[in-house]
This record gives structure tokens, C-alpha cells and sequence, in this order.
């Protein structure tokens, strides 16, 4: 396990230099540069800015002197950000995303679990229905529609809590990890229900309660490892997703993530931060399916063999 | 001797979209301590409801709508609770299933399943992995030490059926209903399953329910065959007598289609309206 471990991060090096090399050239193509404002600016500073960045060199030399900054761990400065590196924007707004993530994955995998599995479990019943219903719902309902009512209901008419900002942790995380978990909850639900409903009818159930095991038993220890193993394949994705952060609901509770980023550079033309922003997305994806992947090992043997060899 | 299982006037029917099904119409029998019946009959034919029946494995009511009495040892299994239920389930009934590869939990080493089945019945017993690796001998798998740490999926699909049955006889059942062990299986292990079984009857003493719809490997397994056929019993008695000298145009049908050695005439499939024709007279 630990040499597919590393197997698969020095996998992930050629993918990592292809993406970045990419979207250096792309963004590159996009009309503007970092310094087209709504006000122009003088010929004169525009050269010597450029000039400062070294915009005006051949593209080549650029993504040679970019690419070798960042073997040296240096992103470069942010154009828009006067003062500011790509890697200390990154530190910092990151750490605030990764927070807020965390929480929202927390909530998620438990909300979505324990309403998935018990609408299988109860399926066939009106309960059992009525909870599957409501995944569906949750996974209609868009964040910046259901974040708004959320401040207003719990924030503004209740006063249970701040309508935005992020000064008074944990209780500021509460309301945008809420909004920004529905959907995934909603997401697990429906995985997790299938993957049971789909299990209980397996022989070895038939088998296992031939055996005389109980239904709480056949269910708990015989089916959900299972069924689990859609959402830990889905898991992946959903961390890195999640823990980089949403452009909507930082917006609407103004929190200082990095998900606003991710919009708000590729408008501005900065182009080390959109560099920056694709360089984090990538490895949260790389990392959290590598965890995912071996997650599903611990529950399916069958994989575990296909991964020792 | 005193009735181990009897069956009185089961009927067992199935609500579909399209209206109830009858599944089994009314069928009785009975079993005595260690002796073997094989039900055979084409799919369809409800046998295989019939043995599930037996321990209510089939899906609960309203799906599914079970009448009649069947008695275990003295006991009203259609009106027992859960609880006792359970103890009877693996520990005096087992089973085993056409499908071993799908039986079997694909998440636990064959070993723990068969553990299982033992603490399930025996929570005090202690050095479960012994026995298991025991049963194991038993069933014929070599290296069984070894074998107790295999996952389904890394054995094949005769010594699945071997775990099966190894599973099923682990807190040594008085009656082992075997649902079609063989059709999954090609012909050579056919015969080394079959022979298995019939070894370990023999020592252990223990009834058997052979359901099956291969005439061809119940002569040796089964004293007493019951034929059915639109889930009804057409015809039963001695296996050898029945096999030698059928009475029921369903039943002559069923044997006519055991291909032979050395046989120079063409196998005749079931012709159905001649049979309906013959079995209206009869009936």
C-alpha cells in the first residue's frame, strides 16, 4: 500500500506540470492584461510595469522563468495585489477555506449518511420515501438560494448568528458550512440510499440471515461496507471541492476564502494567481482521490489485491 | 419415528403489479430425522420458494403471502417470533445456495464468515478459528490455515460452494437444505460436491433437501423425491422407484430429458400442451 502510495503522487508530476503548462499558455490568450483597468493608465507607466514583470519578454522565457520560480517554491507576485506574493494570498485564504471545508465535509458525510442509510432501511415505507424526497430537494436548492435564507432566518429574525463576516469562530463557520454542505449531504444521501437498496437484495443478505444472523446486524455490518463504497469514491472530488473553497458562499457571508479567488483572478488577469488557484485545485484533486482510492481499499478487499500488485 | 419437519397445505403467493402470483399451491410432505428428500421440478416450478419457506427467508408480507403450516420439530415456524427464529436458522435448518460466488460477502475473508456463523450461535465457544480451519478440512480445501484469510473473490467458484458448505455445516444443522448446490458448477465438480455431500451426510447423520432440476444426480443422494411441477407435488416415492418406473407424464417427461451414454436417440424437450392434455385427464 505505501509503495502504490507513492507510486501514484509521482504519477501525479507529469499531470501537475501538464495542467500548469496549460493554463500558463491560456490564460495567456485571453484578450486584457493585468493592468487594463476601467480607468486607463498612462502609456508610460503600463511600459514600465510590464517591464517591471518582465510582461514584455517572449512567452517562452516567461513560462521558463515562472517554471523555475516555482521549483523554487516562489508563484510570484500577484499583479493585482500590489505587494502581496501568489503564496502568501494562497497561506492565508486558504487556511480560512480549508476551515470552512472541513466542516462543511464533516457535515455533509454525517447528514448525508445517516439519511441515506435510513431511507434504505426504511424504504418501502412513507418515512422512507419522504427522505429520499428530500435528498432530491437538497440537491435543487442552490447555495444562493438557500445562504440568503439562511441569514435571514437564523441571522436576522432569530439572531442565532452573524448574517456574515468570519470574527466569532466556531459560530460564524455555522450558517456558510451549512450552505455549503446541503448539496453534498443531499449528493451522499442519494448515493448511500441506492448503494443499500441495491445491496439488500444480494444473496449473501439471504445467505447471511440463513445463518441466523439479526436484520440490525445484517444490515450494519453486512451491507453498509457495501454500500458505503460509491461515497467514498465520490469523496474525493467532494474534499477538494469543498475545502477549496465557493465563490458564492464566500460572497454571500463575505468570508476571506479562497474560492473568490478563483473567479476574481481570471477577470482580473492576474495571471500568477490564476496559476496559483489552478495549482491548489489540482492538488486537492490529485491528493483527495489518492485518499479516496485508498479509503475504498480498506472497504473492498478486491481492490486492495488490484492495487498490491 | 417422530415427524423432525412436516409441511401441511403450503401455498405461497407473490403480489405483483400485475396481480398475485401462486408460487406453490397447497403442497404437503414430511421428514423423519436423517433421511434425504430431493424436490425436483423445472424452474418456475416452485421449489425453491418451497425451501425458503421453510425458515421464512422469503420477503415478508405484503410482497409475499405464505399459507398452510409447516412444523418444526413440534414448532409452528409461521408463528414463531424472530428471536426464536433465528435459533433455528444456521443452527438446526442450514442452507446452502445455487450461487456461492454471490453468497458469499465479498468484504470478509471466508474465515470470518464461517465464524460467524459459529459465534452466531455459539458466543462462548472458544477457539472459533480452530474449528473453522476444521470445518474447512472437512469440506475437502487444502491448506485451510491459509484458505481462513481468503476472500471469495480469490477462490474459485467449487471452493466457494466447499466454504458454502463448510458455513452451512458449522454448528452441525439436523436438516441441510442444499437449493440447486451444483448448477453453477461445472460437471466435474459437480460430481466432487455431490460426493462431498453425500460422505458427510452418511457420518453426520443429518437429513437433506436436494432441490434441483437434474433427475441425474439425486439417485444417489436422496432416498425419497418429490416431482413438482406448477407448484404442486405430481408425483413422490423411493428415488429408485420413481426413477425406474414413473407414473406421472410430467415426471416421464423429466427423465426422458437425462441425456445418457450412449443414447441413439435425440433428447425429447417437454412437450406442454400434450402434458396439460394428459395431466386434465388425470386431474
Amino acid at each position: 500500500m505505501t509503495k502504490y502510495f507513492f507510486k501514484r503522487l509521482l504519477e501525479a508530476v507529469p499531470v501537475f506540470f501538464i495542467i500548469l503548462t496549460a493554463v500558463f499558455f491560456t490564460v495567456r490568450f485571453v484578450p486584457g492584461g493585468p493592468f487594463d483597468k476601467e480607468r486607463p493608465i498612462s502609456p508610460e507607466t503600463r511600459k514600465a510595469l510590464n517591464e517591471y514583470y518582465g510582461l514584455d519578454d517572449p512567452l517562452w522565457s516567461q513560462y521558463a522563468r515562472y517554471m523555475s520560480n516555482l521549483a523554487k517554491g516562489d508563484l510570484g507576485p500577484s499583479y493585482k495585489y500590489k505587494g502581496w506574493s501568489v503564496g502568501e494570498i494562497i497561506a492565508q485564504k486558504a487556511a480560512v477555506s480549508l476551515q470552512l471545508g472541513a466542516a462543511a465535509l464533516l457535515l455533509s458525510l454525517a447528514a448525508g449518511l445517516l439519511l441515506g442509510f435510513g431511507a434504505a432501511a426504511m424504504e418501502g415505507t412513507k418515512f422512507g420515501t419522504a427522505l429520499s424526497g428530500l435528498s432530491l430537494l437538497g440537491i435543487c436548492l442552490p447555495s444562493f438560494v438557500l445562504g440568503p435564507i439562511l441569514a435571514l432566518l437564523f441571522a436576522l429574525k432569530f439572531g442565532f448568528f452573524n448574517a456574515m463576516g468570519w470574527n466569532d469562530l466556531p459560530r460564524d463557520m455555522v450558517l456558510p458550512a451549512v450552505t455549503l454542505a446541503l448539496f453534498y449531504a443531499a449528493w451522499i444521501a442519494r448515493l448511500a440510499r441506492a448503494g443499500a437498496a441495491a445491496e439488500k437484495r444480494r444473496p449473501y443478505v439471504v445467505a447471511a440471515r440463513a445463518k441466523g444472523a439479526s436484520e440490525a446486524r445484517i444490515y450494519f455490518l453486512h451491507i453498509l461496507r457495501n454500500a458505503i463504497q460509491p461515497v467514498i469514491s465520490y469523496m474525493g472530488p467532494a474534499a477538494a471541492g469543498l475545502m477549496t473553497g465557493s465563490f458564492v458562499v464566500e460572497t454571500i457571508f463575505q468570508i476571506p476564502g479562497l474560492g473568490r479567488f478563483f473567479i476574481s483572478s481570471a477577470l482580473d488577469n492576474d495571471y500568477t494567481m490564476v496559476m496559483g488557484c489552478v495549482m491548489v485545485y489540482a492538488a486537492f484533486i490529485i491528493i483527495f482521490n489518492l485518499f479516496a482510492d485508498i479509503l475504498l481499499a480498506l472497504a473492498n478487499p478486491k481492490i486492495a489485491g488490484q492495487m498490491r500488485k | 419415528m417422530g415427524q423432525m419437519l412436516s409441511v401441511e397445505n403450503l401455498s405461497i403467493g407473490f403480489s405483483t403489479r400485475r396481480g398475485q402470483s401462486r408460487a406453490v399451491g397447497g403442497i404437503s410432505f414430511e421428514m423423519g430425522e436423517g433421511e434425504s428428500l430431493a424436490i425436483v421440478g423445472e424452474s418456475g416450478s416452485g421449489k425453491t420458494v418451497t425451501a425458503m419457506s421453510l425458515t421464512r427467508l422469503l420477503p415478508p408480507q405484503p410482497q409475499c403471502k405464505v399459507d398452510g403450516k409447516i412444523f418444526w420439530r413440534g414448532e409452528s415456524v409461521l408463528e414463531m417470533d424472530n428471536a426464536r427464529l433465528r435459533k433455528i436458522r444456521g443452527r438446526q435448518i442450514a442452507y446452502i445456495f445455487q450461487e456461492p460466488s454471490t453468497s458469499l460477502n465479498p468484504v470478509f475473508t471466508v474465515g470470518s464468515q464461517i465464524a460467524e456463523a459459529i459465534r452466531l450461535h455459539f458466543p462462548e465457544q472458544k477457539n472459533i478459528k480452530a474449528k473453522v480451519v476444521e470445518a474447512l478440512r472437512e469440506v475437502g480445501i487444502r491448506n485451510p490455515e491459509y484458505r481462513y484469510g481468503a476472500y471469495p473473490h480469490e477462490l474459485s467458484g467449487g471452493m466457494q460452494q466447499r466454504v458454502m458448505i463448510a458455513m452451512a455445516l458449522a454448528c452441525e444443522p439436523s436438516l441441510l437444505v442444499a437449493d440447486e448446490p451444483t448448477t453453477a458448477l461445472d460437471v466435474t465438480i459437480q460430481k466432487q460436491i455431490i460426493d462431498l455431500l453425500n460422505s458427510i451426510r452418511h457420518r453426520r447423520k443429518m437429513a437433506l433437501i436436494l432441490i434441483t432440476h437434474n433427475f441425474g444426480i439425486i439417485s444417489k443422494l436422496c432416498e425419497n423425491v418429490a416431482v413438482m411441477f406448477r407448484g404442486r407435488i405430481v408425483e413422490r416415492g423411493k428415488t429408485d422407484e420413481v426413477l425406474k418406473n414413473p407414473q406421472h407424464p410430467y415426471t416421464k417427461a423429466l427423465i426422458a430429458c437425462i441425456p445418457r451414454l450412449g443414447q441413439k436417440t435425440r433428447l425429447q424437450p417437454i412437450d406442454y400442451a400434450k402434458l396439460e392434455v394428459e395431466m386434465g385427464e388425470k386431474l
